[in-house]
């Protein structure tokens, strides 16, 4: 087997710019491949990293009627603050907020929105909470960035607001826009107003009452609470799992383009090589190498071509995949409006596991897509192989 | 002193006695507006902030329990029916040949784009029922004299917290309709305009709904065409009718 690695080694030296044009498609498969994985590994992080600090913490209890997507159940989805739970927001370490739907009218427009009832001395989530405490004539009031885009807002803006209370009579007063934050979380920021929870408790006569709860400490096994739903961090962050799990599948036909485009290139090096390369295969019949061998040798040959194209990879592709993890991709157009939780730059992950990964698929694939080629020898005839005579 | 104390005494007591009391207007304006049933066809024009836009429609009605509507035009509203029986609402689009019940909170949603929600289309209770009456005085509107009477809500499940109403003194017309937050803002307005005599009744021709907080001109409402206690068919308040 050494010999053979030997002979593969001093086979593909020699073949010169034919095995490095090889190397480099193959190498290229390898950086793209790695860099493309690291930004969804990335994504996939930052995603759910911005979600636990602006939006679930490390998990949430909610009402049991409460559905985010039906604004319609938030008028039934508010608890009394459980016993239970009274402890860990005293210690600091969960948040009630209480969710009701209101109409804003900015300019005169009419807008449907959620009212969201925060505490203003909260420190789970990194929503500018503590701005609320603020004394001003008006009820104090901040947004996310989308929001205040699509609304035409701005700080220092006052906006009429509008709601019901617990029995459904209207009432209204008008918001100061004290702070607008930036979170990549599209959920925290569209159509939402954060007023304090005390106050909106208050104007719906719905005191000491709250929709969900956000914890920052996960702890395991959590006790049940009547009336309310345990949602861990995994359940809140499953939408992101979905779809960065679609747009790997979508990518996966890209990662199969550029390994065929890879492959190819190796095959009809190998198809060419045991065409062109008869005699050398009759001489190590006749110095003694068994057919099985002589596969082997030529199996091993067009296998060095992955390893070969791992090392240069390595060399151009660590200090660029190192430079991407520091700069970042830089997304060409806004991506607050997809809807989804992502950076506008996203900073590649790399681990160990999607290396050595890749570079056993690579390798695995490139050695099947060697060996088929050279099965050919195993039914050469020798003597006529060691003529040179084209078989 | 003292005769100027009696006189002044003696002249308040007499406005008191002048000033009719608040239940009896509102009497006497459910007697011009309500009937036992009544056959109408009306204009609906949405103002928006761009463009406004026009519906037509025929609606039978029996007292305030029982509401059908057909909307008549234009092409892409034709066709769409409601149905009202007591607090029960339907609708029936013929674009998905489809009858809903609007329950729950979706009554809270606009009818048609308009600056009216199903639930203030659906509210029967009468005002004296939901408010606590009371006259604060008379004001000229459009040239006519009209008492002000201010309505608190004395139950909690109601819209408006509290509402003022200007009343034809001689007519027993609303001619204007203010409806507040809790918090004392004005959010809705309403005002009566063309009022004419059909049969033994005064009766509103035209209504301008609108919502203060927001940009428009509102929801103008006009009787086109209207008959009160007539026969209705008894088939056409029932879910049936709707697909017909």
């Amino acid at each position: 087997m050494w010999l053979a690695i030997k002979l593969a080694y001093r086979n593909l030296i020699g073949a010169g710019l034919r095995t490095w044009l090889n190397v480099i498609v193959l190498s290229f498969s390898f950086v793209v491949i790695i860099w493309m994985k690291g930004i969804m590994v990335g994504w996939d992080h930052q995603a759910k990293t911005d979600m636990a600090n602006w939006e679930i913490g490390a998990g949430q209890y909610w009402h049991e009627n409460y559905d985010p997507y039906d604004p319609f159940t938030f008028s039934e989805s508010h608890n009394e603050i459980p016993s239970q739970l009274e402890s860990e927001i005293d210690k600091g370490t969960m948040t009630p907020m209480l969710i009701v739907q209101g109409t804003i009218y900015p300019q005169g427009r009419m807008q449907q929105v959620i009212l969201k009832g925060i505490d203003p001395d909260q420190n789970v989530l990194k929503l500018p909470s503590a701005k609320l405490d603020t004394a001003i004539t008006v009820l104090p009031a901040f947004i996310g960035q989308m929001m205040a885009r699509t609304m035409k807002l701005d700080v220092g803006d006052r906006v009429m607001v509008r709601w019901r209370d617990a029995h459904g009579t209207f009432d209204a007063t008008e918001i100061e826009i004290i702070d607008i934050f930036s979170s990549n979380v599209p959920a925290v920021e569209s159509g939402q107003v954060y007023i304090p929870l005390q106050s909106l408790q208050q104007m719906t006569g719905l005191e000491n009452r709250a929709t969900i709860f956000t914890f920052s400490n996960e702890v395991m096994g959590r006790d049940a609470v009547a009336g309310l739903v345990l949602k861990s961090k995994s359940d809140l962050t499953k939408t992101v799992d979905d779809m960065i799990k679609t747009k790997n599948s979508g990518q996966s036909v890209f990662y199969f383009i550029l390994i065929l485009l890879a492959m190819l290139a190796i095959f009809d090096t190998q198809v060419l090589s045991i065409f062109r390369r008869q005699k050398e295969i009759g001489t190590y019949i006749a110095l003694g190498y068994t057919r099985k061998q002589v596969v082997g040798l030529f199996t091993v040959e067009g296998a060095m071509h992955a390893i070969f194209a791992a090392i240069v990879a390595a060399a151009y592709g660590i200090p660029f995949l190192a430079w991407q993890a520091k700069i970042g991709l830089t997304m060409p157009v806004d991506t607050s409006e997809f809807g989804i939780a992502i950076a506008q730059t996203l900073f590649p992950v790399y681990s160990v596991g999607l290396i050595v990964t890749t570079t056993l698929i690579v390798l695995i694939v490139t050695s099947i897509v060697s060996y088929f080629p050279s099965r050919k020898i195993a039914k050469m005839n020798p003597t006529e192989a060691l003529r040179g005579k084209i078989q | 002193m003292k005769t100027f104390t009696t006189i002044v005494t003696l002249f308040l007591a007499l406005a008191g006695f002048a000033a009719p009391d608040a239940n009896e207007i509102l009497d006497k304006v459910d007697q011009n507006l309500s009937s036992e049933n009544r056959v109408m066809e009306s204009t609906i024009t949405i103002h928006g902030k761009r463009n406004s836009r026009t519906m037509t429609s025929r609606s039978y009605a029996v007292g305030n329990e029982k509401a059908f509507t057909e909307y008549l035009s234009p092409a892409r509203d034709a066709g769409t029916k409601m149905l009202k029986l007591d607090d029960q609402l339907w609708i029936y689009s013929p674009g998905t040949d489809r009858t809903i019940q609007i329950s729950g909170h979706m009554l809270r949603q606009s009818v048609m784009g308009s600056d009216l929600s199903y639930e203030d289309m659906m509210d029967d209770r009468k005002l004296t029922d939901m408010y606590d009456a009371k006259v604060l005085g008379e004001e000229q509107i459009d040239g006519r004299n009209a008492y002000l009477i201010e309505l608190t809500a004395k139950t909690s499940d109601i819209a408006y917290h509290s509402q003022k109403m200007w009343v034809d003194a001689e007519r027993f017309v609303p001619l204007k309709q203010e409806m507040y937050a809790k918090s004392g803002q004005l959010l809705k307005r309403l005002e009566m305009r063309e009022v004419a005599k059909i049969g033994s009744r005064w009766f509103p021709k035209t209504m301008i709904y609108k919502d203060m907080l927001k940009q428009g001109d509102g929801t103008e409402y006009t009787v086109t065409k209207i008959e009160f206690d007539v026969e209705i068919p008894e088939y056409i308040f029932s879910k049936a009718a709707l697909k017909q």
